[in-house]
């Protein structure tokens, strides 16, 4: 029963955004349509970590920086297919998880945290100063489209399909993963690692499990990216971007898939729509993290049904 | 010789960002080990005692007038940032708190850039231009005066939080919230305060490093993390480890950027953030709690 | 009747900073046992659970579970072998579900790994089947059926407790440790949690209980052992230890006569 609700969600979700992709006019809102599913990529990952198993990351853009130079670099610089690039960049990924993960991974809350957020910035100033291969501060230019199995993905139309079917194949194995041993397992870790660990989940492997998982969705996200902007700079991947992925993750909701696909959302629209007022984006954009996260700190869907909930009871109440 | 003059200098330039750090570190200190919260809205403090102290002298008030000035008005608006942003989030998650924070710290900047523009402003050091000589390297009259002035301020910080009714009752708060409400002190304020005390340590980093290296609206969040990694890598809990981590890291900074390479310069310290964490997570000087759990 | 040695502590021990919380204890449980371990608060019951369990690594002495040593293991390799319990204070899954906390017991017994469940590979989808039938039929077994779906934070007290019981047995132990399981339940449910020790250990399994409820523990123990400030005082029957001049004067005293 709640499997076919579940698909018949994902069907309409579905039909939502290639409507809104095929009607909407112009590149803009296919351009901007594709940034919202790289993000949903990634955030679907760091809920994994953050809603799930409960580990803080404040350093998962680096991975979406890996990923990106990694792609852009080896098809840009060395002419190597997309595919296998994109791959190199899983690899080298996971790598990095591996090691950073083994060490930070046995820190807790904040410490996890600083963990994290030291390692996110080193990575993002590697970007910065190893210009000879990266092309430094200035970016990284010429990044071919994506091609596989005689496809080219040139077109905005096509670049929209190419990401959305993956945004699609990322839902459902998030969706899978969530409620599967390995899901409940992480979300045990979550409530009590002492009670999961008498129970005989190997806690340590599993964190740094899914910190590799997450890692590898946010790669992935930024080799799309590189293949769909084909253009790449380092302050895409900086502390800040870090900070507005564990955002778009606390806004939709701790542990909840549908709402990282709002969070990431919203998140993106959000400064496009407050570019109108121009140096006051900044400002409204700071007052409206405090705000929700101040006053909707269980995230944007359940704050509001909290919120509903909360006047139909003192409706009823009278 | 010449290398030893040169190393010298290294040192110098290290002491004084080190300094400069520490204060900043200082601020994370106070407020983590009142709440358990870290402000990342910390350096934008930073940013505001330098931009302030700039707008004050610039209407022609004394240096002096102006420099106590500007730490007190960072000072109110560390209360009014307490009063508004983390009070009404009392019982939100430390995710949902560094988001907060984080948030903040935006806010703050962005209306900085409003009010100043991205124009960067000097301010005059305290006492001439003339750099002083010592062994061979040269040492700037303004670094002696942060150097002096920040030991002067810890010194200070040690007395207050030992010596005076407020400052004790402000660490008993955060040893033991509960005994403390117990006894009476308003665990609340006391909260308060610390984002207060805070603030206008880092609004003091601010107007002394103004002349140094100009006053900009986004100078802060640098400024911010770097003082973050001295508290960690010293140990949060304690005021002489943090000091220990800013000036650490100054020099290692220094000897970095001088040595290897100055690009890699603001990689070090996260390095030596990480290389803490792993291997020392309480910080350098911190003790390691008796109960893991 | 011939039983075996299941669990062998032998001169067990491990301080706190200064403080000495168990001091070089030495006991067994036997295979199909049900063994009480009594003493004052802060005696080093709990330490003791801990030390088996892998939670703390011991500063002497040797742990063996069917022969072979397991001090130092990590508490889920312990667990793999067939040690289980349950928390003085409780440890559940409190944004779970009933049945989801029984079924992370089935996690050691169970092998879909990520790739697996991300794919929803058949086999995959079979064992999760079977995870939750099996896992309902443990809540049947300590009579929660009926609460599967409800958040265990939900629960009353009592209920949790019984829930951390159908936990620890859905990892298949050959031993269960029980912490206080009768704390904070009233005599009604104090007098079903009595048949359902007995009706674990009719499964062969063996129990090691720590209980301040006297009444319930010489009732149910086979054989009792007595701990104080970190010391072995006393073992035997519960007849022998109830008469046992050291242990009355130590902890039972005036309490035990009134009971
Ligand atoms: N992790 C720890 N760190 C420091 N001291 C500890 C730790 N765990 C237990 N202790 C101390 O060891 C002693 C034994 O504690 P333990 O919890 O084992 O007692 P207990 O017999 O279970 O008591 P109770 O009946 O109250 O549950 C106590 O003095 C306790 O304070
Ligand atoms: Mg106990």
């Amino acid at each position: 029963m709640a499997r076919y609700q579940r698909w018949l969600q994902a069907g309409v979700f579905y039909l939502l955004v290639a409507l809104s992709g095929s009607l909407l006019p112009g590149t803009y809102y296919v351009t901007l349509l594709n940034l919202i599913g790289l993000h949903i990529i990634i955030v679907l990952g760091l809920n994994l970590l953050m809603g799930y198993a409960g580990q803080i990351s404040l350093g998962h853009a680096a991975f979406f920086g890996l990923g990106a130079y990694t792609s852009g670099i080896l098809t840009a610089t060395y002419k190597v297919d997309p595919l296998l690039a994109l791959l190199a960049g899983l690899l080298l990924s996971t790598l990095v998880a591996v090691i950073v993960g083994i060490p930070a991974l046995k820190l807790k809350g904040y410490y996890l945290a600083m963990a994290t957020l030291g390692f996110g910035i080193i990575v993002a100033i590697a970007f910065q100063q190893m210009d000879w291969l990266t092309g430094g501060p200035s970016g990284f230019m010429g990044i071919p489209p994506f091609r596989f199995l005689g496809w080219r993905f040139q077109t905005p139309a096509a670049k929209f399909f190419l990401v959305w079917a993956l945004v699609g194949l990322i839902l459902f194995l998030s969706l899978n993963i969530v409620d599967s041993r390995i899901g409940r397992a992480l979300r045990a870790i979550h409530d009590s690692e002492t009670a999961a660990l008498a129970m005989g989940v190997d806690a340590q492997r599993l964190k740094l499990l899914i910190f590799v998982v997450s890692a590898l969705y946010a790669s992935l996200a930024g080799s799309l990216l590189a293949h769909t902007v084909n253009f790449i700079a380092p302050s895409s991947f900086g502390f800040m971007f870090s900070i507005k992925l564990v955002t778009m993750v606390v806004v939709g909701g701790m542990a909840s898939i549908w709402g990282s696909l709002l969070g990431a959302a919203v998140l993106t629209v959000l400064p496009e729509l407050l570019a109108v007022f121009h140096d006051l984006e900044v400002v409204i954009f700071g007052l409206i993290l405090m705000v929700v996260m101040i006053f909707l700190p269980r995230g944007l869907v359940r704050g509001l049904l909290d919120l509903w909930e909360l006047r139909r009871r003192k409706k009823q109440g009278r | 010789m010449e290398k030893l003059a040169e190393l010298l200098q290294y040192i110098f330039s290290g002491l004084t960002n080190g300094a400069i750090y520490a204060l900043i570190g200082l601020g994370f200190s106070i407020i983590f080990n009142a709440t358990a919260i870290i402000n990342f809205a910390q350096g934008e403090f930073v940013m505001l005692g330098a931009l302030v102290v700039i707008a004050f002298s610039a209407l022609g008030l004394s240096l002096p007038l102006a420099l106590v000035l500007a730490v007190a008005a960072v000072t109110v608006m560390g209360l009014a940032f307490e009063r508004l942003a983390i009070r009404p989030a009392r019982d939100a998650t430390a995710i949902s708190l560094i988001i907060i924070t984080v948030g903040g710290g935006v806010l703050i900047k962005g209306l900085a850039m409003l009010l100043w523009g991205k124009d960067a402003y000097t301010l005059p050091p305290f006492s001439g231009q003339e750099p002083l000589t010592l062994a061979g390297a040269t040492i700037l009259p303004q670094s002696l005066w942060i150097m002096a002035l920040t030991l002067l301020l810890v010194v200070g910080l040690e007395a207050f939080l030992h010596f005076t009714i407020l400052g004790k009752a402000m660490r008993a708060a955060s040893y033991n919230p509960v005994a403390a409400r117990l006894v009476g002190i308003r665990v609340s304020q006391m909260v308060q305060f610390s984002f207060g005390l805070s603030a206008a340590l880092g609004a003091a980093a601010g107007v002394l490093i103004a002349p140094i290296t100009m006053g900009v609206y986004d100078m802060g969040t640098m400024l911010g993390l770097k003082g973050f990694c001295a508290a960690v890598i010293g140990g949060l809990g304690s005021i002489f480890g943090v000091v220990l981590g800013g000036l650490l890291l100054g020099v290692a900074e220094a000897l970095a950027s001088g040595l290897v390479s100055s690009g890699y310069r603001d990689a070090v310290a996260f390095l030596i953030l990480l290389l803490v964490l792993f291997f020392r997570p309480q910080g350098l000087i911190g003790r390691r709690p008796l109960r893991s759990s | 009747m011939t039983s075996s040695t299941l669990l062998a502590l032998e001169a067990v021990g491990i301080s706190f900073g200064g403080l000495q919380a168990v001091k070089k204890v030495s006991f067994q449980v036997q295979e199909g046992q049900i063994k009480a371990l009594i003493g004052p608060n802060g005696a080093g019951k709990t330490t003791l659970f801990n030390l088996i369990t892998g939670m703390l690594r011991p500063d002497h002495g040797e742990i063996r579970f069917q022969e072979q040593a397991i001090q130092g293991l990590p508490p889920f390799r312990i667990a793999d072998r067939g040690i289980s319990r349950t928390f003085q204070i409780v440890q559940l899954f409190g944004h779970m579900t009933v049945v989801e906390n029984v079924m992370v017991g089935r996690h050691l017994r169970t092998r879909a790994g990520l790739l697996a469940a991300a794919l929803r590979l058949p086999w995959s989808r079979r064992e999760e089947a079977a995870i939750r039938s099996q896992s309902l039929a443990w809540l049947d077994f300590v009579g929660l059926q009926d609460r599967a779906d409800d958040y265990a934070a939900n629960l009353p007290l009592g209920h949790q407790r019984l829930l951390e019981i159908a936990r620890a047995l859905a990892t298949e132990p050959k031993l269960l440790l029980l912490d206080e399981p009768a704390a904070g339940l009233d005599m009604t449910e104090t007098e079903r949690l009595k048949e359902l020790i007995f009706a674990i250990r009719a499964r062969g399994i063996s129990v090691l209980l720590v209980e301040h409820d006297m009444s319930l523990t010489m009732e149910v123990a086979d054989e009792i052992v007595v701990l104080d400030h970190g010391e072995l005082l006393a073992e035997g029957p519960p007849r022998d230890i109830q008469r046992h001049p050291a242990v009355i004067a130590a902890y039972l005293g005036r309490d035990w006569e009134k009971e």
